[in-house]
């Protein structure tokens, strides 16, 4: 027999019976029990997925610092490139921010850096890698680690078509995002119907680089001891 | 309840005289988004035919339980759980398709074959008759989305799951793994389909 809601039930059961707890008792019993086997499937799989999203950044690294054909030679060459990561630890206006970042040293030189960063996007939070020359003068790369934006719009924010426009931008300007005109040497050209996710993305740009310029010193910057 | 369907009833008509996708239209978004190559259309198929298995289980299993005016969030709250799961496996152990996929995974959450299901079936039968209906209806949406994909990835590159299957000479149709082949492939299979039903109609006539 399927229990029904009994309007006009009468007395304290009644009101009990009635009440939102009372009628939602089997979604809180469910919520309860749906969430636990969320956080164990989080518990157990995390490790997993964040040691993928090292793997695929690490695979990015090289093309982030050199671009597509450069990289491709010298992994042709099997060229040695030491990427160690680390943590650099800002502090500018009473405020502290922490970035993931990447050194990369190719013949004893240093060749540049990638920082990670993330931030609001039109659907959920976007994650980046930027990829800067050795003095963080010029962005060298973009790649899109994770993002939820709508698809056929703003998902092109993906394509090399778009984030490759990054590439060779100066870090001592901010980036704008323009529309059509893009004759501004640091203007970005938005993504057809997704402004949100354009602006998105160069605002996470211009937040980080404003942020690091001139910080990656070995002061503030604490590097994992393991060499990838 | 005698004159529900019976499992196996329930388990054929989802494959061909109910399919989700042919028949009742449900389920567009990722049929048209996700077959432009067999390999996420498979991934896609065999992701909702999991989430459908197990919350239709679970639906069936709680259906006495159920009241009306809270079933939709009960149905929801369920079909989110073990959206998530697929998602956070297919993350862990299938990066990079998952990567493929994007927010198709997480938007079977909104694909209304398996609330339609819940509601149909689940919430008024018994776990047998709710198993063998999400299998049927996953075998039926499965085979939807390998049909257009077929179509699709060899008309558009010559190949299928990757492997070259058409003459080095041929003149891959772009458009064919675009939206708009989304829709052409679809719009000529739904008339194929409804052609095929009604010729066999008029034959019974």
């Amino acid at each position: 027999m399927k229990p029904t809601l009994k309007i006009g039930s009468t007395g304290a059961f009644g009101r009990f019976r009635n009440s939102n707890f009372a009628q939602a008792w089997l979604i809180l019993v469910l919520a309860l029990i749906f969430g636990s086997a969320l956080a164990a499937v989080q518990v157990n799989l995390s490790g997993v997925i964040a040691a993928n999203k090292l793997n695929e950044t690490l695979e990015r690294i090289p093309e982030l610092i050199w671009g597509t054909a450069k990289a491709a030679k010298l992994a042709s060459e099997n060229a040695s490139v030491d990427i160690t990561p680390g943590t650099v630890m800002i502090k500018k206006d009473h405020k502290t921010a922490y970035y993931s970042l990447f050194r990369v040293i190719h013949e004893s030189k240093l060749a540049g850096w990638v920082i990670k960063a993330g931030g609001q996007g039109y659907a959920d939070k976007i994650e980046i890698l930027i990829g800067l020359d050795p003095g963080e003068n010029i962005i060298t790369g973009l790649f899109v680690l994770e993002q939820k934006e709508t698809p056929g719009l703003g998902n092109k924010i993906i394509f090399p078509v778009w984030r490759n426009q990054f590439i060779r931008k100066k870090t001592n300007t901010p980036l704008v995002v323009a529309k059509g005109n893009i004759q501004a040497p640091n203007a970005i050209d938005a993504v057809t119907g997704a402004t949100i996710s354009s602006r998105s993305v160069t605002g996470i740009v211009n937040r980080t680089i404003g942020d690091v310029k001139g910080r990656l010193t070995p002061e503030t910057i604490r590097f994992y001891e393991r060499q990838l | 309840m005698t004159d529900l369907p019976t499992p196996f009833e329930r388990f054929i008509q989802g494959i061909l005289p109910e399919n989700p996708v042919y028949r009742q239209l449900l389920g567009l978004c990722p049929t048209l988004a996700v077959t432009n190559g067999l390999k996420p259309a498979l991934t896609m198929a065999a992701a909702v035919g999991v989430v459908l298995l197990s919350a239709n289980i679970i639906i069936s299993l709680i259906r006495h339980l159920l009241k009306p005016h809270l079933r939709i969030v009960v149905f929801t709250l369920t079909i989110a759980t073990f959206v998530t799961i697929v998602d956070r496996l297919l993350a862990a152990y299938m990066y990079q398709m998952s990567k493929t996929l994007g927010p198709y995974i997480p938007l079977i959450i909104v694909n209304c074959i398996i609330i339609c299901r819940c509601e149909v079936c689940a919430s008024r039968q018994n776990i047998l008759a709710a198993s063998a209906d999400a299998v049927g209806q996953a075998i039926g949406f499965g085979l939807a989305l390998t049909g257009i994909a077929v179509i699709r990835e060899v008309l558009g590159t010559g190949m299928i799951a990757g492997f070259q299957i058409m003459p080095a000479a041929w003149p891959s149709w772009v458009i064919m793994v675009l939206p708009p082949g989304a829709f052409l492939t679809f719009g000529l299979l739904l008339a194929l389909v409804n052609w095929i039903d009604a010729t066999r109609s008029n034959k019974k006539g």
